[in-house]
């Protein structure tokens, strides 16, 4: 019976043999697939096992971990002022994962990043408990109380820049929630989460980011800017060449005018009083490919703008006609801004033409407090030169003086704006934007650039509702910035 | 002089008692759980823990004392399968306590019951009272071959303990399968000892048979296909294990009784076309019962593709936990201790305990026990070379034979390598019958190798050899 007996020990040892190699190829092969599937819990466990690191704006956390005496989960993510400050931090709950800037930095906050490695490692000797690393923004927190409260029950966005450096001040979207009420998995955080899913105001949508709203009139600057660089215009106080009505290329629909005096208006009056005729038949003359080339060297069709939070393209079509392109000229048509795009142009402006690189984070710190990453600033394009910047400059703020902006002036400030009203919905039926973007110049430079967008307004189709609406708010997030400088 | 005319594996004469060896080998055996249990402990609490004397005290002296005992009642035997099974035994007791310590296993039970108490404490009852039996055979069962004369009382108390759960009143549903039975307080699970009985039974039917069985056959298409009366007996196995997997939803036990017949068959008769015939049917048997079967189904879905069902099957959920248990641990593991296979919830200490090793020691860990496993199934099968009658080679053989193939149901089923089946790993799991059972097992290969490796009594002096005496005129 020997022989049968040892092709039972083969066969004994190939049954050993064949699980050997399925754990190879499940512990082995699969490994990282496995631990990275969405329905692993492993992820989630590690992110709240240990108090997570918050993320400082002004040196104070606007975040926090509690407790949950939970056997699962044992920390739970708390926000302070959450719907203010939501559109920075985005949220982190146990059930629904992460965004925005609590995903973008996980790996810090929890203290599982690769450049932790070392302070986990003295922790691990010296006994104190993991702690996760602090995410800094460039946050502003006045500038953010002034756009958050300024919006109030309205529904819109407001995204700050500091042009000289392109630090972000204050990103605010209304109407807003509060990521605390669903940090949890238990039952309300679901009812919350649902809630916030099915209301049809989108709350949980980053307005200052991730929407794009077609501009109005605010693009008339990018438009005077391209005429300037491009030579169409060498005087801002000389008379263009346009006719009242004037005709759309490719078309015979005469442009309306709500503005007086468009007839052959002067570049700054046309600015002032927001002519449409005289920027269209600009954008005409500059031509699509060289307005195209002006709208992407201020960051539009670029999918990739990390603040580090992505925002959403910004878009000036590149196909279309010359009628087309005059729209756009004037904010309408296919283009299409997110208010961030609206804020870097201004900035653009005020900082004598260079843009710079927008981003909300400026350092990373360890547990310990070391920095662990710092964000210089950075140049991004030189879409203009600093004549053009400075001619359009003075535009903006003889609107601000004598125009459409008043409601944005601040005594004893230099502030240069434009209004905008943008058209949209079928046959225009839909209410109209509301736009005001604007900056605010000192001795030493501009300190702030921002762009307000207003989604519900109610007042006339008139420029008067971006100045009426969206300039108020501007002027307080701007004055926010200037008194807490002084 | 002595004169080697031996010609099995293990020499029969002379052959070293190896007794010194085990008991440097259960030194590991005991130390290595004793230092596992203080890594979970530290890992878990940041202190040594504290039942850590009382464990290590209590595994030594189980240890000890079963070897004092091997001393003396079962000198020559194998000198490994003791240690590997103090070791498992000592390691599962390790996890299982791990897994008590579980606040997510414990905020489950409170839920579920309203209360909590760990599982290690009644598993070292469990592998005390399992010791015991062990030592019990071991003093009381002079010589294996007493067992031959309970040839058929055993298929008798075998088909008994397999049907058993079938009683209504007596047998217990737990999670689908009917495997279970309780008697009072405790729940008994008869196919863990069932298979230590049907393996006698087996061994004593095949050894009366196997001439009949082997030579009376004709020759068909290459094959020797037995005579219709010697189909008797495995047409009845057969039946019975289909019986058992349509009716107590058991599909592990009944492949492991028709295998162990399968293989025991083969052993016996020497003839390939049993294996043929074994596999045959089984396969036959296995596509009957899944087509309509629909336990047997959903577990048959959840191992082809476990990602997509758990939404419809409670065995799909259990099967994504434990691959994602299996796939997190990786390389080396997380430790003991700092995993998260509580995940996979009820059943993580008993059918699922697996995965918590694959977790925590990763894949260097799980392919140790694996070797562990195949340590003890090939000494099985060296015992079974070694013994010198056939009714000692045929248990040894069923024995060992039963215990590879459970292992690789189990451990093939918890790592998706054959649809999962409700067993439990041999020492590692929790649960009562299978540790009492196992070391019974393990007791009664041991008995067979000792009197394999037994040196022949030394041969009487024969007058013819003495010197001749020279009588001197």
């Amino acid at each position: 019976m020997n022989k049968p007996l040892r092709h039972i020990a083969i066969f004994c040892g190939l049954l050993v043999l064949a699980l050997l190699l399925r754990d190879n190829w499940v512990q082995f092969v699969r490994s990282d697939e496995l631990n990275k599937h969405p329905r692993n819990k492993r992820v989630t466990i590690e992110r709240y096992a240990s108090v997570r690191g918050d993320i400082i704006v002004d040196g104070k956390p606007i975040t926090g971990s509690v407790d949950s005496k939970d056997p699962l989960y044992k920390y739970k993510r708390t926000y302070v002022n959450g719907p203010m400050w939501a559109p920075v931090t985005g949220y982190a709950s146990q059930a629904y994962d992460a965004n925005q800037l609590e995903k973008l930095h996980d790996t810090i906050l929890t203290g599982n990043d690769d450049r932790l490695f070392f302070d986990r490692t003295l922790s691990m000797f010296t006994g104190d408990t993991k702690k996760g690393g602090n995410v800094v923004t460039t946050l502003n927190g006045a500038a953010q109380k002034a756009a958050f409260e300024g919006l109030g029950k309205k529904k819109g966005a407001v995204a700050a820049i500091d042009p000289q450096t392109g630090k972000i001040l204050a990103l605010a979207s209304t109407p807003s929630y509060d990521p605390s009420t669903f940090a949890g998995y238990q039952a309300e955080d679901e009812k919350a989460w649902v809630a916030l899913d099915k209301d049809k105001n989108k709350p949980k949508q980053n307005r200052a980011l991730r929407e794009i709203y077609p501009p109005g009139s605010t693009f008339k600057v990018l438009t005077a800017a391209a005429a300037l660089e491009n030579g169409k215009v060498k005087d801002i106080d000389a008379p263009t060449d346009t006719p009242e009505p004037y005709l759309l290329p490719l078309s015979t629909v005469p442009m309306k005018n709500h503005a007086q005096g468009c007839e052959n208006a002067t570049l700054n009056y046309a600015m002032q009083w927001s002519c449409n005729s005289v920027f269209a038949k600009l954008g005409d003359e500059v031509g699509r490919d060289k307005m195209v080339e002006m709208a992407e060297k201020f960051g539009f069709n670029n999918a990739e703008i990390d603040t580090p939070v992505r925002a959403a393209a910004s878009v000036y079509d590149k196909t279309m006609d010359r009628g087309g392109n005059a729209l756009s000229s004037i904010g309408q048509f296919n283009t299409a801004t997110t208010p961030l795009q609206m804020a870097m142009v201004t900035a653009a402006i005020a900082n004598d033409g260079k843009l710079m690189k927008p981003y909300m984070v400026d350092q990373l710190v360890a547990p310990n407090l070391d920095v662990i990453e710092r964000n210089e600033p950075e140049e991004m394009s030189r879409p203009m030169s600093q004549e053009t910047a400075q001619l359009v400059q003075k535009m903006m703020e003889n609107v601000v003086e004598n125009g459409t902006g008043k409601n944005a002036a601040i005594r004893g400030v230099t502030v240069g704006g434009k209004t905008g009203t943008a058209q949209h919905g079928e046959k225009n039926k839909a209410r109209p934007y509301a736009w005001f973007i604007s900056y605010a110049k000192t001795d030493s430079g501009s300190p702030v650039a921002v762009a307000v967008v207003v989604e519900d307004s109610d007042a006339t189709r008139d420029d008067i509702s971006g100045g009426g609406l969206a300039a108020p708010i501007a002027r307080s997030v701007m004055k926010a910035v200037l008194d807490g400088r002084g | 002089m002595s004169v080697v005319t031996n010609t099995t594996t293990i020499g029969a004469i002379d052959a070293p008692s190896r007794r010194n060896t085990e008991l440097v080998l259960l030194g590991f055996a005991v130390a290595i759980p004793v230092f596992a249990y203080l890594n979970v402990g530290l890992a878990l609490d940041g202190e040594v823990p504290a039942g850590m004397l009382g464990y290590g005290v209590g595994l030594g002296l189980l240890a000890g004392i079963a070897h004092l005992l091997m001393r003396r009642f079962a000198k020559y035997a194998d000198p490994l399968l003791l240690p590997l099974a103090t070791l498992l035994n000592g390691l599962g007791l390790v996890l299982i306590w791990r897994l008590d310590q579980s606040p997510r296993l414990i905020a489950d039970s409170m839920r579920r019951y309203g209360s909590h108490s760990g599982d290690a404490p009644q598993q070292l009852l469990y592998s005390a009272i399992g010791v015991a039996l062990f030592l019990l055979v071991l003093v009381f069962l002079k010589d294996h071959r007493v067992l031959q004369r309970y040839t058929y009382i055993s298929m008798v108390a075998a088909i008994v303990l397999l049907l058993l759960p079938l009683v209504p009143g007596l047998g217990a549903d737990v999670f689908g399968a009917k495997i279970w039975i309780k008697v009072g307080p405790f729940s008994i699970q008869p196919g863990e000892f069932a298979k230590i009985v049907i393996a006698v039974f087996f061994s004593g039917y095949l050894m009366v048979k196997r001439d009949a069985l082997a030579l009376a056959s004709r020759r068909f298409m290459g094959l020797y296909l037995p005579r219709g009366r010697d189909l008797g007996p495995i047409i009845t196995i057969w039946v019975v294990s289909l019986l058992i997997l349509v009716f107590e939803n058991d599909l592990g036990t009944s492949l492991l009784f028709f295998g162990m017949f399968v293989i025991m068959l083969y052993v016996a008769t020497e003839r390939t076309s049993w294996i043929v015939m074994g596999l045959l049917m089984s396969v036959g048997g296995a596509v009957t019962v899944a087509s309509f079967a629909g336990h047997v189904q959903a577990r048959v879905q959840a191992w082809q593709d476990p990602f997509s069902c758990y939404e419809t099957s409670q065995a799909c959920d259990q099967m994504t936990q434990v691959l994602m248990s299996f796939g997190s641990g990786g390389t080396l593991g997380t430790g003991l201790g700092q995993g998260h296979s509580d995940l996979i919830g009820f059943a993580a200490n008993s059918d699922f305990i697996f995965a918590t090793v694959g977790e925590e020691l990763g894949l260097a860990g799980v392919m140790a026990f694996l070797l562990l496993y195949g340590l003890i199934v090939e000494r099985g099968i060296r015992t079974a070379l070694a013994a010198r009658d056939p009714f000692g080679k045929l248990l040894a053989t069923g024995l060992s034979g039963a215990f590879a193939l459970q292992i690789f149901v189990v451990a093939g089923g918890v790592m998706g390598l054959i649809p999962l089946t409700g067993m439990t790993m041999p020492f590692l799991a929790y649960g009562g019958s299978s540790v009492i059972a196992n070391w019974a097992l393990i007791a009664i290969l041991l008995r067979i190798s000792d009197t394999a490796r037994r040196p022949a009594p030394s041969p009487a002096p024969s007058p013819d050899a003495e010197m001749t005496q020279v009588v001197r005129p």
